[in-house]
């Protein structure tokens, strides 16, 4: 019985196992790339944006969820939030782009266009996971 | 062990990846001495007058670049549903883009719902869009429209802030402009006085303000349809380009003339295979 594949059937994504911030591919530094690593770079955000970007759908969500709980009761954010986490189970393998129709409707995503769907689209992306390490990756068995 | 192969996939939107590479490059460079290039500003004069049947927008049409003039014929007023259009001040790639976002999503809702979209349904999704970016996006815009409701006129700044107000004017050249709206606004004026108005006002915002200048577009919307009159006034101080310049044939006289007959004196042809 594979105990390590089955739990980790369950992540939502694959996330980087980096040594260092400064870290490129091979696991050292690259300056070149990265820049001369120092602490004040890794700890502080180099644009005033970064992190409310980076937070801005989450942030959105527990505002709404909040908004929700207090208007409507304990019962609608939790239908919700159900719904939101099984429709985002529905994800093809590690290694191709998954299209998130469910989620996209959910969300709304569908009727409204934005700055994410034009800049930096990951259908678009030049770069691509080597298909049996992300699955393994995945699975555990790495 | 190498980790090239576990890929984090893009967040899509914007990507910071660079903005330390940046900052550290800017005063970098040969000793501070050249600076990042700087974007394309409209330093502009733009003004809406709502009148009795609709809204009339005006806007100049000149596109500096620090000190030069990069577009003389720019388009500062831009399409962004049936009924509504917008002005824009401020850095002309924010405005284009903002406005072309915030037309997709207005001509999303018109298909989905079979309706024209309202003008404060547009004010607000500008709106929010702005808010988010904390003004880093630096888009003046005057949105004025026709609805079931009336004639509107919104302004909206670039970090979120928005008014609805019966005659406006943004950009470099809006204190001009502002005086002369000031002076001769009526409400519920009708559109030939309205037209002249926005007129005058853009006038004087272009004889007074360094960026403003060249030609006066008008925009006048009303429950029937829109006129776009591009240009409503042309400058007098144009540049005559004639774009061609040969010279006729006997133009510069012919002194002497001497004619040197080539002779052929061998000829192989190699034929090429072309497949």
């Amino acid at each position: 019985m594979n105990t390590r594949g089955l739990r980790s059937q369950l992540k939502d994504s694959v996330p980087v196992a980096g040594l260092c911030t400064q870290a490129g591919s091979y696991g050292v530094q690259d300056p070149l790339r990265k820049g001369f690593s120092s602490v004040k770079n890794e700890l502080l955000p180099s644009h005033p944006l970064e992190l409310s970007e980076k937070n801005f759908h989450l942030n959105q969500d527990k505002m709404n969820f909040s908004t929700l709980r207090n208007i409507q009761g304990l019962h609608a954010p939790l239908k919700l939030q159900m719904e939101y986490r099984a429709t985002r189970q529905i994800q093809r393998l590690p290694f191709l782009q998954s299209s998130n129709i469910a989620l996209d409707t959910l969300r709304g995503n569908d009727e409204s266009i934005g700055f994410e769907d034009v800049l930096n689209d990951p259908a678009q992306s030049e770069v691509m996971g080597d298909p049996h390490m992300m699955m393994e990756y995945k699975l555990g068995l790495l | 062990m190498a980790l090239s192969y576990i890929l984090e996939t893009p967040c899509p939107g914007f990507n910071f990846e660079n903005s330390t590479r940046n900052t550290v490059l800017d005063g970098l460079l040969s000793g501070g001495k050249s600076k990042t290039p700087s974007p394309l500003k409209t330093g502009t004069t733009i003004a809406g007058v709502v009148c009795e049947g609709g809204v009339v927008l005006g806007a100049d049409t000149r596109a500096t670049s620090s000190e030069v003039v990069a577009d003389k014929m720019c388009a500062k007023i831009h399409y962004i549903a049936p009924n509504i259009y917008c002005c824009g001040a401020g850095t002309a790639a924010d405005t284009e883009k903002t406005t072309e976002l915030l037309a997709s999503n207005l001509s999303i809702f018109s298909l989905n719902s079979g309706r024209n979209p309202r003008v404060v349904m547009a004010a607000q999704i500008v709106q929010d869009m702005l808010f988010r970016y904390h003004g880093q996006i630096g888009a003046n815009l005057i949105l004025g429209g026709v609805d079931c409701a009336g004639g509107h006129l919104y302004t909206i700044g670039p970090y979120g802030d928005m008014d609805k107000v019966p005659y406006l004017a943004m950009g470099s050249g809006d204190l001009a402009a502002m005086a002369i709206l000031e002076d001769g606004f009526k409400p519920n004026m009708e559109l030939e006085s309205a037209k002249k108005l926005v007129r005058d006002a853009i006038h004087s915002g272009i004889m007074s303000d360094l960026g403003s200048g060249n030609n006066v577009d008008i925009c006048v919307i009303t429950r029937q349809g829109v006129d776009y009159i591009r240009p409503y006034e042309e400058s007098v101080y144009k540049d005559k380009r004639y774009r061609r310049y040969k010279y006729k044939a006997g133009t510069s006289a012919v002194l002497t003339e001497r004619v040197i007959p080539l002779e052929v004196v061998e000829e192989t042809v190699q034929s090429m295979d072309t497949a």
